[in-house]
């Protein structure tokens, strides 16, 4: 038997099992904390940042802080809602996301968050960076432009020997996640599928592949992320 | 009501957004009842007559013509628009940030597969041509935008609701599924 401890999130009083992340205690109370880095059930990383709140006054990353009793937690403060806004901008600018032409465009996780939190244009310069777009390998696409650095795939994906398939290359603002050369054989089908799948973004693609789902029938078309979490059914509506 | 006065143009577009303001249809009846346009390609005046309430622009900045009419947008308009994607963020010109302008003009004129007769290998250097920017730029690094109307093209109803909330001075109260960034 776990134990259950009271947290009151954004005002509201929660109760949440002890060793539990605060992002899976805010799901379990219908309280949705925006993640891009983070994966259910996978060790969490803190990558990303979007999830910040401010726990009992400073500022922590929800995916990696274990509730404890009587934490009070903040959440959606338009602070909070300022920070993640700009995060949001910042991984927009650093990258070169051209939605339209996008494969995974209605089923990203960058873009869902930028719709959620009203992003229209970011407040930062764009860096139009010179990236590659990395075809060699026979089964995925890897193009450089979209990757937001989550370490996603170098976490979930493994070979059946349990090794990672996706590793870094170079260091610094210029690091790179590549397939692992060594690996790339045991790209399977199911595999390819899986990491297009675990990318939030579509910085993975399976080859031969690409916008299969009909404008307004993508995930993220008609709702905004995290309505699930919160169990509502109309959608939110963006005040400019 | 005094109508509100309306200029649109399009810069490094490719007359997506325009199409779209077409597409609200029959509703292009009640919009000339509240609104006047001047300076546009839907009427084809060439040059501000007066001064404009609204401004639309479609497209980024991809040539010294483009900025030029920018600032004259600027100039004219209180209130700017950046509609659609390629005014916020560059859109699809700005895929050739990357590339050397060089490279770029020799892929188009001179060695790209669909140049045919150019046996002289002459890249368009006319006088009377502006000149292309190093790099395709968003609206907004050049001039003050105030509003963003994102989509590639920007949906019909997003064009309406934010055009009719902004000349009867009321709140923009935007559905979520009208703002799409394709
Ligand atoms: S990865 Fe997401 S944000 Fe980036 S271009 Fe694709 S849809 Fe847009
Ligand atoms: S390729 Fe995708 S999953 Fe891997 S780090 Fe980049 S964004 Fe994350």
């Amino acid at each position: 038997m776990y134990q259950t401890i009271k947290i009151i999130i954004d005002g509201k009083e929660c109760i949440a099992k002890k060793g539990q992340y605060i992002v899976e205690a805010a799901k379990e109370n219908n309280i949705y904390i925006p993640t891009l880095c983070n994966i259910e059930g996978v060790k969490p990383k803190g990558a990303c940042r979007i999830c910040t709140v401010k726990v009992n006054g400073r500022l922590m990353t929800a995916c990696t802080t274990p509730v404890a009793e009587g934490m009070s937690i903040e959440s959606e403060s338009a602070e909070l809602t300022d920070l993640r806004r700009s995060i949001i901008e910042l991984l927009f600018v650093e990258g070169n996301h051209f939605c339209p032409a996008c494969e995974k465009s209605g089923e990203c996780i960058l873009q869902a968050l930028a719709y959620r939190y009203s992003v229209m244009a970011p407040r930062f310069p764009f860096m139009f960076p010179i990236r590659e777009l990395d075809a060699s390998n026979p089964k995925i696409i890897k193009d450089h432009n979209r990757c937001v650095l989550c370490k996603r795939c170098i976490r979930v994906i493994k070979d059946d020997e349990g090794k990672n398939i996706f590793a870094f290359k170079k260091r610094g603002h210029k690091v790179e996640i590549i397939v692992d050369p060594e690996s790339a054989d045991k790209f399977t089908d199911e595999l390819a599928e899986k990491a297009m799948e675990i990318c939030p973004v579509g910085a993975i693609l399976v080859k031969g592949k690409g916008f299969k789902k009909p404008i307004g029938q993508r995930k993220y078309d008609l709702m905004p992320i995290g309505s699930d979490i919160e169990k509502v059914s109309k959608s939110k509506k963006a005040v400019l | 009501m005094n109508k509100a006065i309306v200029a649109t143009t399009s810069l490094a577009g490719c007359f997506g957004c325009h199409m779209s303001i077409l597409d609200i249809d029959e509703r292009i009846l009640e919009l000339i009842e509240v609104v006047e346009f001047n300076k546009s390609p839907i009427d084809d005046i060439k040059k501000f007559t007066k001064k404009c309430d609204i401004g639309l622009i479609e497209g980024g900045c991809c040539n010294s013509e483009n900025v030029h009419v920018l600032k004259d947008f600027r100039e004219n308009c209180k209130i700017l628009i950046a509609l659609g994607e390629c005014a916020i963020m560059g859109g699809l010109p700005a895929m050739r940030n990357g590339i050397p302008i060089k490279e770029c003009l020799e892929e188009a004129y001179i060695g790209g597969p669909t140049v045919q007769q150019n046996h002289q290998k002459i890249v368009p250097n006319d006088p009377e041509l502006p000149i292309l920017l190093d790099k395709v730029y968003p609206c907004h690094e050049v001039v003050k935008i105030d509003y963003y109307l994102p989509g590639c093209p920007p949906r019909a109803d997003l064009i309406w609701k934010a055009l009719i909330a902004l000349v009867k001075g009321e709140e923009m109260d935007l559905p979520y599924e009208v703002i799409k960034f394709d």
